[in-house]
């Protein structure tokens, strides 16, 4: 019960936590963008743009900070036994964030923030990269620790059964961690790019400072459309790898309760599907789709959730090792769903751009602001998929 | 010198780092809703630690994670153990974040006082809580065999516990005042160092009875050691500098009263991290709850080769912002985040993120 409580409470405060990390790693490299430009060329509107869209950051650091601290402080307060057991791998990607990463970030924001007319237009410049790649670089130890859970690597068991670091290297080189940190990276340049997309067309539509918005709006399509076809790509490799090491994460996002062994199909929706409804309605069946995301292989063999199951019970002794199929089945559709929806609508905006008429796009310019919603939506059902299949 | 020993220095140094430089900011945040007058005071107040105050966060955030990596189970025993006070201060510091970006965002006497007074109660609260939580570790607390707190809420409020917090207050008032004279000037520049000499004198006193209830407590007679003896002194010697108008020397004896106060402590404390009240057998000290030699090592390496990089950097920060605030520099020409905007793109209303303009 007690337990429950616990992991509600840090569901909840790490998908909070989750809302603005993203719009903070995003927007501080496309504020970072926008000073880029205004430094080059020297435009006084882009020097406005890159104030207006700090100011949008500064919120939201202040509040990812906050928030991110209250997760550091869990792990003592709630979950006591994981860090004295594990605290001597897993404390030390969190202690590295702090030295490397934090200090970095927070000493050059208030140097950026406060330092327009005291720094030179170059070291100004600067400090808003170190500020971004700080942020980025805050994501990597953070990564690497999440990684660590979903596949623990560079360790050794002592002789009192408690795992020991040995191997620092292992953390950062772990297959997992890869594809996760690039892939969580991506999604927050989409999640900061649709914000100042979002953020443009709301102003677009009301006919204010349109010349300035059309440029974020262009400088957000710019970022946003690449972004959402590598986070794909790398979404998908990254189903590969956690099929490689946890199996049942995949088999329960698929419901997939029995081995398949080859070209397994891929359900676009289903009803049913949970534990006493083995055989559910599959509805829009893709042929062999499944193999090929899980292996890379049309006619790859995909383990069934019943097959892992007892499989850990072999290894692991008795008890429940299924993931709630309904929350992995479902937060990996949307997920992907959303995904494609935002691709599309970014092409759309792109096709808009390119014939110079999104300012007057009515259409495109009202669904923006709402469009919004998808990547926080995708984001959240992204780590829903990571954790509960973990 | 065994690697746990020296992580314990590192973090002592981390924690004695936060309460010197977070310390004054803390004391900023509660005195700028009292010794200024106006909005233009209360932004030069806020103005003068915007640009630092995130950075010394971080101090706080790497003592703690240190603790984690290097002591994973002093990081088990204390978190638990303080829950709900850290509960209130992961409160306290987030309502104090906020109000550093949102107290400007309305222009409204009453939106921007209730920030104010949020940063004021935040900015108290943190200190003594953290402060209570040492006292309490040096103290002692009902702690089992298996390093778990055995008493409750209440039980966490220990009268040394909370003299050490109210020292922490004290000192944190103390750097808070010393600094704000160093960087106004004209009334607010005097008033502020008269309180400086003011707050100077009731912190002598109270860390000389801090100082004093250390040694009954532990039962090692009156005599401070040399480490005390220097907390007391140089609290003495502020309060002395501030009456003298030597605000630069008041505050760096203020910083050097906050080494004095929290590196005793600490070393009270060494070879014992937490100090258990049922059986001096279930002490955790820096032995028993250490990580693996290999951590430690990974961790030296880190810190010496990252650790002088980040003092150089915030220094350098301290070095741009170094200039006295004045009044027509914070509501004029240079405003930072706190004082007018001349954004004029954010003239409009916010966009449909929730996100406040300017």
């Amino acid at each position: 019960m007690s337990t429950d409580l616990a992991r509600w409470q840090f569901a909840t405060t790490s998908i909070y936590h989750f809302l603005f990390v993203p719009v903070t790693i995003g927007l501080a490299f496309l504020v970072a963008l926008l000073q880029t430009s205004w430094y080059r060329g020297g435009d006084p509107v882009y020097r406005r743009l890159t104030r207006f869209f700090g100011t949008l950051l500064l919120i939201n650091v202040a509040i990812g900070v906050v928030t991110g601290l209250v997760q550091e402080f869990k792990f003592g307060m709630n979950w006591s036994s994981y860090s004295r057991e594990v605290g001597n791998i897993f404390g030390g990607p969190l202690a590295m964030e702090g030295l490397l990463a934090f200090f970095l970030e927070s000493t050059f924001l208030g140097l950026w923030i406060f330092g327009w007319d005291r720094l030179s237009k170059k070291v100004h410049l600067a400090c808003i990269w170190l500020v971004a790649g700080a942020t980025m670089l805050s994501a990597a130890f953070i990564m690497a620790a999440n990684s660590w859970m979903q596949h623990p690597v560079g360790y050794v068991m002592n002789a009192r059964h408690q795992p020991q670091l040995n191997n620092i290297a292992a953390l950062f080189t772990n297959p997992v961690f890869l594809w996760s940190y690039i892939h969580a990276l991506l999604a927050s340049l989409v999640t900061g790019s649709l914000v100042m997309l979002a953020v443009s067309a709301w102003h677009l539509r009301r006919k204010r400072e349109c010349g300035a918005f059309t440029r974020t709006a262009t400088v957000s399509l710019v970022v946003l459309i690449p972004s959402l076809i590598l986070a794909l790509f790398v979404g998908s490799e990254l189903g590969v790898v956690e099929d490689t090491y946890q199996p049942m994460k995949i088999a329960a996002a698929e419901a997939e309760w029995n081995t398949c062994d080859s070209h397994c199909p891929f359900s676009a929706f289903q009803i049913g599907g949970g534990v006493n409804d083995q055989n559910p309605t599959r509805i829009l069946k893709i042929p062999s789709l499944l193999s090929l995301l899980a292996t890379n292989n049309l006619d790859g063999r995909v383990q069934g959730i019943n097959q892992l199951q007892a499989e850990s019970v072999k290894q692991y002794g008795p008890g429940n090792y299924v993931p709630n199929v309904f929350i992995q089945y479902w937060s990996m559709r949307v997920m992907a769903y959303l995904a494609a929806m935002m691709l599309a609508f970014a092409v759309w905006g792109a096709w808009l751009l390119g014939r110079r008429r999104l300012g007057d796009s009515t259409w495109f310019l009202r669904i923006a602001p709402w469009a919004v919603l998808a990547p926080f939506l995708a984001n959240t059902a992204g780590w829903m998929l990571t954790e509960n299949g973990r | 010198m065994h690697l746990s020993t020296l992580w314990f220095l590192i973090d002592s140094i981390f924690w004695i780092g936060f309460f010197i430089l977070e310390g004054f900011d803390f004391g900023v945040g509660m005195l700028h809703s009292f010794v200024a007058k106006d909005e233009t005071e209360r932004r030069i107040a806020i103005n003068s630690i915007g640009p630092v105050w995130d950075g010394n966060e971080v101090w706080l955030i790497v003592a703690g994670a240190v603790i984690f990596a290097a002591f994973p189970s002093w990081y088990a025993t204390m978190f638990s153990t303080f829950y709900l006070a850290l509960v209130v201060v992961l409160l306290a510091l987030l309502v104090r974040g906020v109000a550093f970006e949102y107290r400007r965002k309305v222009d409204d006497p009453r939106w921007r006082s209730a920030f104010g007074w949020s940063l004021t109660i935040g900015s108290g609260l943190i200190p003594l809580l953290v402060g209570v939580a040492f006292g309490d570790m040096l103290h002692g607390l009902p702690i089992d065999k298996a390093h778990d707190y055995t008493g409750n809420f209440l039980g966490l409020l220990t009268p040394y516990g909370l003299w050490t917090g109210v020292t922490m207050l004290a000192m944190c008032l103390l750097m808070g005042a010393t600094y704000l004279s160093l960087k106004t000037t004209g009334s607010l520049h005097d008033r502020v160092l008269r309180l400086s000499g003011g707050i100077g004198w009731v912190a002598a006193v109270v860390v000389w009875g801090f100082v004093t209830w250390t040694h009954l407590g532990l039962g090692t007679g009156f005599l401070p050691n040399p480490l005390e003896a220097l907390a007391v002194l140089a609290v003495v010697a502020s309060a002395w500098l501030a009456s003298v108008k030597q605000e630069g020397w008041a505050f760096a004896s203020a910083a050097v009263g906050v080494v004095g106060v929290v590196g005793s402590l600490l070393a009270e404390l060494y070879p014992r991290v937490m100090v258990s009240t049922i059986n001096a057998a279930y002490d955790l000290t820096v032995a028993n709850t250490a990580s693996g030699s290999y951590t430690l090592k990974v961790m030296t390496v880190v810190a010496l080769v990252f650790f002088p990089v980040v003092l150089v950097y915030q220094g350098w920060s301290y070095h741009v912002f170094r200039s006295r605030l004045s009044a027509p520099r914070a509501g004029g020409d240079d405003p930072g985040p706190d004082g007018g905007t001349r954004i004029r793109v954010t003239d409009t209303s916010p966009g449909p993120t929730g996100a406040a303009g300017s």
